[in-house]
């Protein structure tokens, strides 16, 4: 187990080291003076344009200002935003909560319906409950969510009125930032309704983000049932007249959730690339939105920290499942 | 007494080419302490004709039988529930490939224990006990250490010690074990084989020796009944197999034996058993047996008399003084 | 001894059938298969044909009848059956030629993809361990982050075109064809055919392209399938965010960008769109799940 982590861990080294040079590399190797794109269609004078270049540090050969970008990396420093002058550390951990609270939201809306709706599909394959589960499925693992964001809103928030269109909170509630989780804090804050309209909030978002890793989950559930039902260990717990709950729930589930933990793992990233378009299209202020927005203005420093920390994210997530694969897999935990 | 009797069991499954009839018309007897041996080729359906009696097969498959008892309890008729207290308990299998015949996420003890809890009264003390007690009776050196491996900590023959005590965990009275020796090192082989037979003679439960092996066959069995293509194609004592095949395939497997070859050269089977898309009209064996003519291609043979060893053919070999082999309706010789 | 020909005779003339016809066998089989794959060629002849089939030219501005509602709907006329958008051109001759978009960008993205893909996997899947390890680690990278936010990246540096878009895309996509290939290649190499070849004398690149890759092809066939979804879904998604085709291009995910103002206005301009995004992707995602079905031999009915 121990020789296990440490080759896991092995191999995120040299990815972090890449993922650095991605990220340092992108605006600088690819074709186009990063400054002249940074100022848009405006233009800057010849005065303005050195100074930046000075700023930034770009008059120097590459591979000195990686080094210093690298160290500064491994400190926390990541630079400062264009448009705000903050540090682009300190604006990504105070965007950060709302993404993971709705990103959190948006994986146990996807488990708590994709593992049950795999796990029967597979008992019941071929027949009607798996028909209709699938197709469900499918449709959800089609759908284009930043569509399905508008027909929801279309829906709910313009027909029924049930919900709000954008932003986390009810303007007419005021209360400090204790988590950075409006669930929670709206619960702290002991002002009545706050936690409903945080809720309300919240609801729509996470069924959206939700929506592809949902139907992710209950085909990879249902496959990964279906494979291990045809496992000869399968025949001999039923040749040992276990009844058919036993069999399904116990031996055959607990070996289809190894490639199922594998994928709810992986698709962290699809809901951070989704939360992308979930939080522009609610207004949600998180990581998204901060993102798209940093595009656009040109805000280069943020899109590049952005990128780098999003990525690292990614990956030390991976990290944890690969150690929760290990525990799961007595053949891995036992060597 | 019978302990077990199938009357004209067939099993089809649905492919996606059409359906495919594995097992043809077979019937089965065992009386209880009695070993019988079923012989055949890959894919003459002596496996799938035993997991259908289990009720083991896959949803694809179609079972069919006059009758089906365990016992004088008609199988065909039980509900689940009832099936599944049978099954495990007086009736159990053991398989072919014992490494992935156990569940990788569990140890091998908690397996064997949830069989015990299943079928028996025993509490979880008394059900450790059994563990050990059934480990030293396997041969399971330190059995307490290996209660709490995991499959893949073993080898292939511990793990097939521990199918087998988990096959006889709740005293069965039929025994049914699928070529339980061919994922198995040839050392190994005798030692499983000798386990078998011993631990049969101990209990005196019936059991049922799936094989394609001759040898076993002749070291282990009391009575044979040998498969061509999903058909039974004969059935005698052991003795009276080996002294007097009476189906020409029969006598075929038995000159391709090293021990019984009289030229330099192996005699061999042309050719391969027939499968979904090439199955003969008459006889299943007609393509490949030397004896073979026009009737025997174009007919279905009838089932030959006890004393001609039940064969399903034509012209049976080694018929004795007396006895008039049966004759289909207008077949012409 | 019976003669050669009695034994044909003898048997019933069912033979085995080709693989092509078992292929398409199995793949009939699957209902859901089958109807994919009808919308798809619909939508290949919509693609092929717009000029054609679409009424109006797609940018033509109707100043009359800005945003009028379908046809069934009250103020609808035949004369623009979806209705019209906000700058009065016709939805349905829109949305005939954004299928022109969508199926360019899945064939660039999947081809580039793949070919990029396919040797890199092969390459890593034969080559001396370093380089195996140097390829994969590379892909691992690229894997570390979100695609659509890499693509989205990318798209800003290149500047915002469909083309860069789609340059973007099978980037982001092509590290999934290494990494099934190579893993198809590994499992493909320890069989003994391959070895036979080597033994042979094979060189290898012969080994690589005519002895294994063709053994490799199914998994990433339905590879190719799922990523040609997955390439419009993307391209629909970056014209959304105004990082990909720019107005007044009929392109689906940028028309949807178009009617976000007048969601709660003029339904028709938010659901016409994204539904044939959504039909579209879900035909294709249909005839995948048919191919994975009728090439994997694991998960064939026995």
């Amino acid at each position: 187990m121990i020789k296990y982590l440490l080759s896991r861990l092995a191999t995120f080294v040299p990815t972090f080291l890449g993922v650095c040079i991605i990220s340092f590399g992108f605006i600088r190797v690819l074709p186009g003076d990063p400054i002249i794109v940074m100022a848009g269609e405006r233009g800057m004078t010849q005065e303005r344009y050195e100074t930046l270049s000075r700023q930034f540090g770009f008059d120097r050969p590459l591979p000195v200002q990686f080094w210093e970008y690298f160290t500064g990396v491994l400190q926390g420093d990541l630079g400062r935003s264009f448009v705000t002058n903050r540090p682009v550390w300190d604006e990504f951990f105070s965007l950060f909560p709302a993404t993971l609270e709705l990103a959190l939201c948006a994986i146990i809306f996807a488990i708590a319906l994709g593992l049950p709706a795999g796990i029967i599909a597979a008992v019941y394959r071929g027949k009607f409950f798996d028909r209709a589960l699938m197709s469900t499925a499918l449709v959800g693992y089609s759908m284009p969510i930043f569509w399905w964001a508008l027909l929801l809103i279309i829906v709910f928030s313009g027909n029924l009125g049930w919900t709000p269109v954008s932003g986390r909170m009810g303007l007419m509630y005021f209360f400090d930032d204790v988590t950075g989780f409006m669930l929670i804090d709206s619960l702290l804050s002991g002002q009545s309704g706050a936690f409903k309209s945080a809720v309300q909030h919240l609801i729509l978002p996470s069924i959206v983000l939700g929506t592809i890793p949902l139907a992710v989950i209950a085909r990879q559930t249902r496959s990964a049932m279906l494979e291990v039902l045809s496992e000869d260990y399968i025949r001999t717990a039923r040749a040992k007249g276990l009844s058919p709950g036993r069999v399904n729930g116990l031996h055959a589930l607990r070996n289809a959730m190894i490639p199922v933990i594998t994928v709810i793992g992986l698709s962290v990233g699809t809901l951070l690339a989704g939360a992308i378009l979930t939080e522009t299209i609610f207004s949600w202020p998180g990581i998204g939105k901060w993102m798209v927005d940093s595009i656009f203005r040109r805000d280069y420093p943020v899109v590049q920290g952005g990128l780098l920390m999003i990525a690292v994210i990614v990956m030390i997530v991976n990290l944890i499942v690969d150690v929760l694969y290990g525990l799961i897999n007595p053949k891995i935990r036992k060597r | 007494m019978s302990l077990l009797t199938i009357r004209n069991l067939s099993v089809e499954f649905t492919t996606g080419s059409g359906r495919f009839r594995a097992v043809d018309s077979v019937d089965v007897d065992v009386r209880a302490g009695e070993i019988l041996a079923i012989v055949g080729e890959s894919g003459s359906g002596k496996s799938v004709s035993m997991l259908a009696t289990m009720g083991l097969l896959p949803w694809t498959a179609t079972v069919t039988a006059d009758e089906m008892s365990f016992d004088g309890r008609d199988l065909r008729a039980m509900s689940g529930p009832e099936r599944r207290r049978l099954v495990g308990a007086d009736l159990s299998m053991i398989f072919q490939e014992p490494m992935s015949s156990l569940n990788p996420c569990f140890t091998v003890g908690f397996q064997i224990k949830e069989a015990l809890r299943k079928h028996t009264d025993l509490d979880r003390k008394q059900r450790h006990a059994r563990c050990i007690e059934l480990f030293e009776m396997v041969g399971i050196p330190s059995p307490e250490k290996r209660l709490s491996a995991f499959p893949h900590q073993l080898s292939g023959g511990m793990n097939q010690r521990v199918m087998i005590a988990m096959a006889i965990s709740c005293r069965p009275r039929l025994l049914i074990a699928d070529e339980p020796t061919t994922a198995l090192d040839v050392t190994i082989q005798a030692q499983i084989l000798d386990l078998l037979t011993g631990l049969q003679k101990e209990t005196g439960m019936g059991l049922i020796l799936i094989t394609h092996d001759m040898g076993v066959v002749a070291e282990t069995a009391e009575r044979v009944a040998v498969q061509y293509a999903g058909q039974k194609v004969e059935d005698q004592p052991v003795a009276d197999l080996f002294a007097t095949p009476h189906h020409p395939y029969t006598a075929a497997l038995l000159a391709a034996l090293p021990e019984r070859a009289t030229e330099k050269r192996l005699p061999t089977i042309p050719g391969v058993v027939p499968g979904q898309h090439d199955r003969p009209e008459g006889c299943l064996f007609s393509p490949r047996c030397k004896f073979a003519d026009e009737t025997c291609r174009i007919v279905p043979p009838p089932v030959q008399p006890r004393p001609l060893g039940l064969a399903r053919c034509h012209y049976p070999l080694e018929v004795p003084e007396g006895v008039v082999p049966a004759k289909v309706e207008g077949a012409s010789a | 001894m019976a003669d050669a020909s009695s034994q044909i005779a003898s048997t019933v003339p069912t033979r085995r059938p080709g693989r092509l016809r078992e292929f398409w066998t199995y793949f009939k089989e699957n209902r859901g298969a089958v109807m994919g794959l009808y919308v798809f060629v619909a939508f290949v002849c919509l693609a092929l044909f717009a000029d054609l089939i679409a009424p109006y030219d797609p940018s033509t501005q109707f100043r009359t009848a800005i945003l009028q509602p379908p046809v069934w709907q009250d103020g609808g006329t035949w004369g623009f059956p979806l209705g019209t958008d906000a700058l009065g051109r016709d939805m349905l001759s829109r949305l005939i030629h954004g299928a022109r978009f969508s199926f360019f960008v899945g064939i660039v993205v999947v081809v580039v993809a793949a070919t990029g893909g396919i040797f890199l996997g092969l390459v890593a899947g034969f080559a001396p361990k370093w380089l195996d390890t140097l390829i994969m680690r590379l892909m691992d990278i690229v894997l570390a982050f979100p695609s659509l936010l890499l693509a989205l990246v990318l798209v800003a540096v290149l500047g915002p075109t469909l083309l860069n878009a789609m340059i973007a895309i099978a980037l982001v996509l092509q590290p999934h064809y290494v990494r099934l290939t190579r893993a198809s290649v590994l499992n493909e190499r320890t069989k003994d055919y391959v070895i036979a070849s080597r033994v042979a004398g094979a060189g290898p690149l012969r080994q690589m392209f005519l002895t294994v890759l063709p053994n490799c092809l199914a998994p990433i066939i339905v590879q190719a399938a799922l990523s040609f979804s997955t390439a419009i879904l993307d391209a629909a998604a970056l014209g959304f965010l105004g990082m990909g085709a720019q107005p007044p291009t009929p392109e689906w995910g940028t028309m949807l960008a178009d009617a976000r103002e007048f969601v709660l206005r003029a339904w028709w301009v938010v659901t016409f769109p994204g539904l044939a995004i959504l039909v579209t992707v879900l035909a294709i995602n249909l005839m995948g799940d048919g191919l994975r079905d009728a090439l994997d031999p694991k998960l064939k009915r026995s």
